[in-house]
C-alpha cells in the first residue's frame, strides 16, 4: 500500500510576524500540553480509521520549536507509533526560540530534518519581518542542528521584503551557501489580507514587480551555481535533499493534516480542520473540501515542478490522458521560452515560473 | 369632493441640487396626509433607485394633494416634480409650462447656487409666480436672514414672507403650504367649454394600462370614451380612463377639466405616441392650435452598447425594448463590431442620459456592458457630391473620398458669477467655442453666450464647468446649425490590430493631444500580460502616438500553503473568471475599465 505524508500543525508563536497569515496563537505552557494531548488523540483516531502508513512527517506552524524538545518528541513518537513514519521527519524551527538541548532531544525521537524560518540574513530586513533573533542566532541554530547529527537543514528565504535589493539578497544568498544548509525554500512575499503589511501598505517600500522578478532570477542563478538546483517554483536543494514531504503535495499524492488549519488529501477527498483550535481540541470532524486529484489539479501541481508534466507518469494515473491538447495550448508559451517540451514531458522554465499562474491557467483551462 | 377652480394650485419645486427638494416634497405629502406615515420611505417621489442615489430627479412626477388652508377652505395642490439636468431641460420646461407657480428652495447654509438661478430664470420664462423658501434652518451654519437678503438682491424676490423651514424636521412646512395657497395664482382662463387642449408633461409605460399620459388641462375637458388626438403626431386613441395621481395610487375620475392635472390612459402601446410637450385634444371637438413649445426630441449623442458576455445579446435587446417603452428619447438599432461582437447603436439626449440608461441596464437588468466612445452625428460631403450622416466612427469613409465634413454646433448660455468669466472663457476657447456676447444679468452675474461644437460638450463639459466655477455656473444649450470642420478619425491599434470600438472622430487640431492621452490611459488600464503589447493611435495609416504595455514579470503563487490545494485552485479559477470579463483582441485582453478610461479621458 502507498505511504502517505503526515502533517501536524503547531498553532503557537511567540509573536505574530507582519507578513504571516498562517494560523497561530500566543499561549502558555499549559495550552501546549493540552494541545499535544489532543494531537495524540487525533493521531490514534486517524490510525484506527485508515490502514495507511506514513513515510514522511512534517511538524509545521506556527512555531513547533516553541513547544520545546520534550513535547515535540512526544508528538513525534506518537506519530511513529500510529503511522510508522520511517522516512523524512521535519520540524520547523524559529531561531529565536530553540532551547539549548532541543535538537538533541528531537533527534532521539527520530527527527532528521530541520526547517529554519530564516527569511533573510540581513538584520535590518529581519527586523521589518518581525523576526526576533539576529542572523548570528540563525547561524548558531544551524550549527547546533549539524552538531546534533541533523545534516538535512533547510532555511526559508523571502523575496520582496520591504527595501530589499540585489545587494541585500546577495548577502542572504551568500549566507545560505556558506552555512552548508542542504535545502532552501524561497518564497516571494505576497501581502495577504489581515496581515500587518496588508493593513499598513504605505509604511513599507515593497520592491515592485520588475525588481521582485529580477531578484528571483538572481537567486535562481546564484543557487544553481552553488549546487542548489531548483526542483520547484520556490524550492532548491542539493542532490538527494529535496523535501520528500513537500513533493507529495506537488505530485498529487496523499497526506493527512492534523491540527487547526491543516489540510488533507486522502482517498480522493480533500478536507481540512478550520482555523479554530477549540474546534480541533473538541474532536470535531474536519470539514470537506470536495473531491481532489483530478487531471486538472494534477497538471496544475505537476507544472510547479522543474520536471513538469511527465506524460508516461500521467498516463499511468489517467489512462485516457493525451498530451496533444496540452502541447497545442502551450504553443505560444513554448515559442516565448516560458515552457519547454521534449518527447517525455512538458515543463515551465525558470523565466516561466515567474508567471506560472498565467501559464498554468492557459494550460489547465 | 369637487373643489372650485379658483382653489386649484399647480406648482413645481425648483432648487439647486441637494437643497432639499425631495425632502420638502415628502414633508408636504405627510402634512397633507397624502401618504400614511408607514408608507414613507425617504424621498418618495424619486422612486427609481438611481434617483435616490444620485439625488437627482430623472423622470418628472406629479401628485395631487388635498389641503385645508387656514382660511377654512379646501384646496387642491398639484405638485409637479421636475428633472434637474441640462440633458432634460426640455422636459423641465414642459413641466413648468403646466404650472402657475414654483416653490424655489434655497439652502440657508449655502445660499444661491448655479441651479437656483438657472431654474429661477426658467420659471420666470414661463411666467410662474415664485415662492421662495429658505430651507435647512436647523443646520448650525444656517444664515436664513443673510440668504434672504441675497435672494432679494440677486433675484429680486421679496423674502419678507418667505418661510424659513427645515424640511428635514418638518418645521414650518405648513407655512409653505399657506404661501402656495396665497401666492400661486389659480389656473388662468381655464374654460371647460373650449375645445380640449391638454399639455403632456410626462408619460409612463405601465404593463397593465399601457401608457399613462400625465397632462395639465389648459382648456376644455376630457372623459373616458372620448377620442383623444395627439396634435403633433395625429395619432388617435379611445380614452379608457382619466383620473388623478395620488402619492401611492391612481384615483380614477369621471372627467378632467380645465385647470386640473391628471392622467389619461387609452391603451397606448408606446410612450413615443404620447410625447412630452405634445397637446392632446379630442377628435369630436378639436382645438385649432396646439399649445406652444412642442419640440420633437432627437437623440444627440450616440454610442455602441454591447453585452460583456455575447450570450446576453437577447437580454440586452429585451431590456432596451422595455426602457424604450418608457423613454421616447432613447433610440437603438443593432450593430456589430469586430472587437465587441453583436450589440446596439443607441442614441441619447446627452451624456447623463447615456449614463443613466447604462446604469439602469446594468442594475435593473443585471447586464454587464461595454460601451464605446460617444459620438455626435457628422455630415460627410463626399467628392461625388453625395452627403452621408454618420453617428458611428466605424462608418467614416476613406479620407480620400471626402470633400469636407460638418459637425453640429450648440448655442450655449452659461450663467455665472462674474469672477469666473475668465475661467469660463478659457474653457470655451479650449473647446473650440466661438464667443457671441455677454450680458450682465445683475452687477454680479453674467450670461456668457457661446457657439460650441456639440462633440466638445458631450463628454464632460458640464463637469469641468462646475469644477472651474466651484459649482456656481449653470449651463444651458440648444442645438444650432452644422458647421464645416476639419475632422479626422483616430484609430486605436493593439498589437497591430485596429480595435474598431475605440475609434472616434475628432477635430484635427486636437488629435495629437488626444491620441497621446488615449495611449497613456490604455497603458495605465491594460494589465501587463504574458507578452508585450504595443499601443498605437493612428490617423489613416500614420501612427501619431504610441505606448507599450510591458510584458508581465511576476504572476506566481510562490508560497506553499501546506496542502491547501483548493485555495490554489480557487485563485486560478478566480483569475480565469476575471479574464473572462475582459475583451479579447487577438491575444490581448482588455478590461472594461480601459474602455471607460478612454471614454472619460478628460477627468
Amino acid at each position: 500500500m502507498n505511504k502517505i505524508g503526515l502533517y501536524i500543525h503547531i498553532p503557537f508563536c511567540k509573536s505574530k510576524c507582519p507578513y504571516c497569515d498562517f494560523y497561530s496563537l500566543r499561549k502558555g505552557k499549559k495550552d501546549y500540553e493540552s494541545y499535544v494531548s489532543s494531537v495524540k488523540r487525533s493521531l490514534k483516531m486517524w490510525a484506527e480509521r485508515t490502514e495507511k502508513k506514513a513515510d514522511t512527517l512534517y511538524l509545521g506552524g506556527g512555531t513547533p520549536s516553541l513547544l520545546g524538545g520534550e513535547l515535540i518528541s512526544e508528538i513525534v513518537l506518537a506519530a511513529k507509533e500510529s503511522f510508522g513514519c520511517n522516512g523524512e521527519i521535519t520540524v520547523e524551527c524559529n531561531p529565536s526560540c530553540i532551547e539549548t538541548d532541543f535538537f538533541k532531544r528531537v533527534v532521539d525521537a527520530g527527527v532528521n530534518r530541520v526547517s529554519l524560518g530564516m527569511q533573510s540574513a540581513v538584520d535590518s530586513e529581519r527586523k521589518k519581518l518581525g523576526r526576533l533573533a539576529d542572523v548570528k542566532a540563525v547561524e548558531r541554530a544551524i550549527n547546533r542542528a549539524f552538531l546534533s547529527g541533523i545534516e538535512n537543514v533547510s532555511v526559508d528565504l523571502m523575496i520582496g521584503i520591504p527595501d530589499q535589493n540585489e545587494k541585500t539578497l546577495a548577502q542572504s544568498l551568500e549566507f545560505c551557501a556558506q552555512s552548508g544548509v542542504k535545502h532552501i525554500s524561497a518564497y516571494m512575499l505576497k501581502v495577504e489580507e489581515g496581515t500587518f503589511f496588508h493593513e499598513n501598505p504605505h509604511k513599507f517600500n515593497f520592491p515592485d514587480e520588475d525588481l521582485t522578478a529580477d531578484l528571483y532570477l538572481q537567486m535562481v542563478n546564484f543557487l544553481e551555481t552553488e549546487g542548489y538546483s531548483q526542483y520547484e517554483i520556490s524550492n532548491f536543494a542539493q542532490q538527494e535533499y529535496e523535501s520528500r514531504h513537500n513533493l507529495k503535495y506537488w505530485n498529487c499524492e496523499e497526506y493527512l493534516g492534523i491540527g487547526p488549519a491543516a489540510h488533507s488529501f486522502l482517498n480522493g477527498k480533500r478536507f481540512y480542520y478550520p482555523r479554530d483550535i477549540q474546534f480541533f481540541e473538541n474532536g470535531e470532524e474536519p470539514v470537506s473540501d470536495g473531491d481532489g486529484g483530478d487531471l486538472q489539479e494534477y497538471i496544475m501541481l505537476k507544472l510547479r515542478l522543474k520536471d513538469g508534466l511527465i506524460f508516461e507518469e500521467c498516463k499511468k494515473r489517467f489512462s485516457d490522458f493525451s498530451e496533444t491538447e496540452y502541447i497545442q495550448k502551450a504553443e505560444p508559451m513554448l515559442k516565448a521560452g516560458f515552457m519547454k517540451l521534449d518527447d517525455k514531458s512538458l515543463a515551465i522554465t525558470t523565466r516561466g515560473f515567474l508567471i506560472s499562474n498565467s501559464i498554468i491557467e492557459k494550460i489547465v483551462y | 369632493m369637487a373643489v372650485p377652480k379658483q382653489n386649484i394650485r399647480n406648482f413645481s419645486i425648483i432648487a439647486h441640487i441637494d437643497h432639499g427638494k425631495s425632502t420638502l416634497a415628502d414633508r408636504m405629502l405627510e402634512q397633507t396626509e397624502s401618504v400614511a406615515l408607514r408608507d414613507m420611505t425617504a424621498q418618495l417621489l424619486d422612486n427609481m433607485d438611481l434617483e435616490r442615489e444620485r439625488g437627482i430627479t430623472i423622470k418628472a412626477h406629479a401628485v395631487k394633494l388635498d389641503y385645508k388652508a387656514k382660511d377654512g377652505e379646501n384646496y387642491v395642490l398639484n405638485l409637479i416634480d421636475t428633472p434637474g439636468h441640462v440633458d432634460f431641460n426640455y422636459e423641465v420646461s414642459r413641466s413648468l409650462a403646466a404650472c402657475e407657480g414654483a416653490v424655489l428652495i434655497i439652502d440657508a447654509s449655502q445660499g444661491i447656487e448655479a441651479q437656483t438661478l438657472a431654474n429661477t430664470y426658467l420659471a420666470l420664462d414661463h411666467d410662474l409666480e415664485i415662492v421662495p423658501v429658505i430651507n435647512k434652518i436647523d443646520l448650525p451654519a444656517a444664515d436664513p436672514e443673510g440668504v434672504a437678503r441675497q435672494v432679494e438682491d440677486v433675484i429680486g424676490l421679496d423674502c419678507e414672507l418667505a418661510p424659513r423651514v427645515s424640511a428635514k424636521t418638518g418645521l414650518n412646512v405648513d407655512q409653505v403650504l399657506e404661501r402656495i395657497v396665497q401666492d400661486v395664482p389659480a389656473p388662468k382662463e381655464a374654460d371647460d367649454s373650449k375645445p380640449l387642449r391638454a399639455l403632456i408633461f410626462d408619460s409612463v409605460y405601465d404593463s397593465y394600462k399601457g401608457v399613462i399620459v400625465y397632462v395639465r388641462i389648459m382648456d376644455g375637458k376630457i372623459k373616458a370614451g372620448d377620442t383623444m388626438r395627439m396634435m403633433a403626431t395625429g395619432a388617435e386613441f379611445t380614452v379608457v380612463e382619466v383620473g388623478y395621481m395620488r402619492a401611492t395610487s391612481m384615483e380614477p375620475a369621471k372627467e378632467l377639466t380645465a385647470g386640473e392635472v391628471g392622467y389619461i390612459t387609452a391603451s397606448i402601446k408606446t410612450v413615443g405616441d404620447a410625447q412630452v410637450g405634445d397637446t392632446v385634444t379630442t377628435a369630436q371637438y378639436p382645438a385649432d392650435e396646439p399649445l406652444p413649445g412642442y419640440r420633437k426630441v432627437n437623440p444627440m449623442v450616440f454610442c455602441g452598447v454591447y453585452p460583456a458576455d455575447g450570450a446576453d445579446y437577447e437580454n440586452l435587446r429585451d431590456a432596451l425594448e422595455k426602457l424604450r417603452l418608457n423613454d421616447a428619447s432613447l433610440s437603438y438599432e443593432p450593430e456589430t463590431s469586430g472587437a465587441l461582437g453583436f450589440g446596439f447603436r443607441c442614441g441619447f439626449l446627452g451624456l447623463l442620459h447615456l449614463e443613466i440608461i447604462q446604469e439602469r441596464l446594468e442594475r435593473e437588468y443585471n447586464l454587464d456592458l461595454v460601451t464605446t466612445i460617444p459620438s455626435v452625428v457628422y455630415k460627410i460631403y463626399l467628392n461625388d457630391g453625395s452627403v452621408i450622416e454618420i453617428d458611428n466612427p466605424t462608418h467614416y469613409p476613406d479620407p480620400a473620398n471626402i470633400s469636407y465634413c460638418e459637425e453640429p454646433l450648440v448655442d450655449a448660455h452659461i450663467y455665472s458669477p462674474q469672477e469666473y468669466v475668465g475661467a469660463i472663457m478659457d474653457l470655451c476657447q479650449d473647446r473650440r467655442g466661438v464667443f457671441k456676447n455677454m450680458d450682465y444679468i445683475t452687477p454680479e452675474r453674467v450670461d456668457i453666450h457661446y457657439l460650441l461644437p456639440l462633440n466638445e460638450i458631450i463628454y464632460d463639459f458640464f463637469d469641468v464647468l462646475k469644477s472651474r466655477t466651484k459649482g456656481y455656473a449653470s449651463f444651458d444649450y440648444e442645438i444650432a446649425d452644422y458647421q464645416r470642420s476639419d475632422l479626422v478619425k483616430l484609430d486605436v491599434l493593439l498589437n497591430g490590430d485596429t480595435v474598431d470600438a475605440l475609434s472616434f472622430i475628432i477635430h484635427s487640431e486636437k488629435a495629437y493631444a488626444k491620441a497621446r492621452k488615449i495611449a497613456e490611459k490604455l497603458k495605465e488600464h491594460i494589465p501587463r500580460q504574458m507578452f508585450e503589447i504595443p499601443i498605437q493611435i493612428a490617423i489613416g495609416g500614420k501612427v501619431i502616438a504610441r505606448e507599450t504595455v510591458k510584458a508581465m514579470r511576476k504572476d506566481v503563487l510562490a508560497k506553499c500553503y501546506g496542502g491547501d490545494i483548493t485555495r490554489k485552485k480557487k485563485l486560478l479559477e478566480k483569475q480565469k473568471e476575471g479574464k473572462k470579463r475582459m475583451r479579447h483582441f487577438g491575444t490581448v485582453e482588455v478590461p472594461q475599465e480601459a474602455f471607460m478610461a478612454v471614454l472619460k479621458l478628460d477627468e
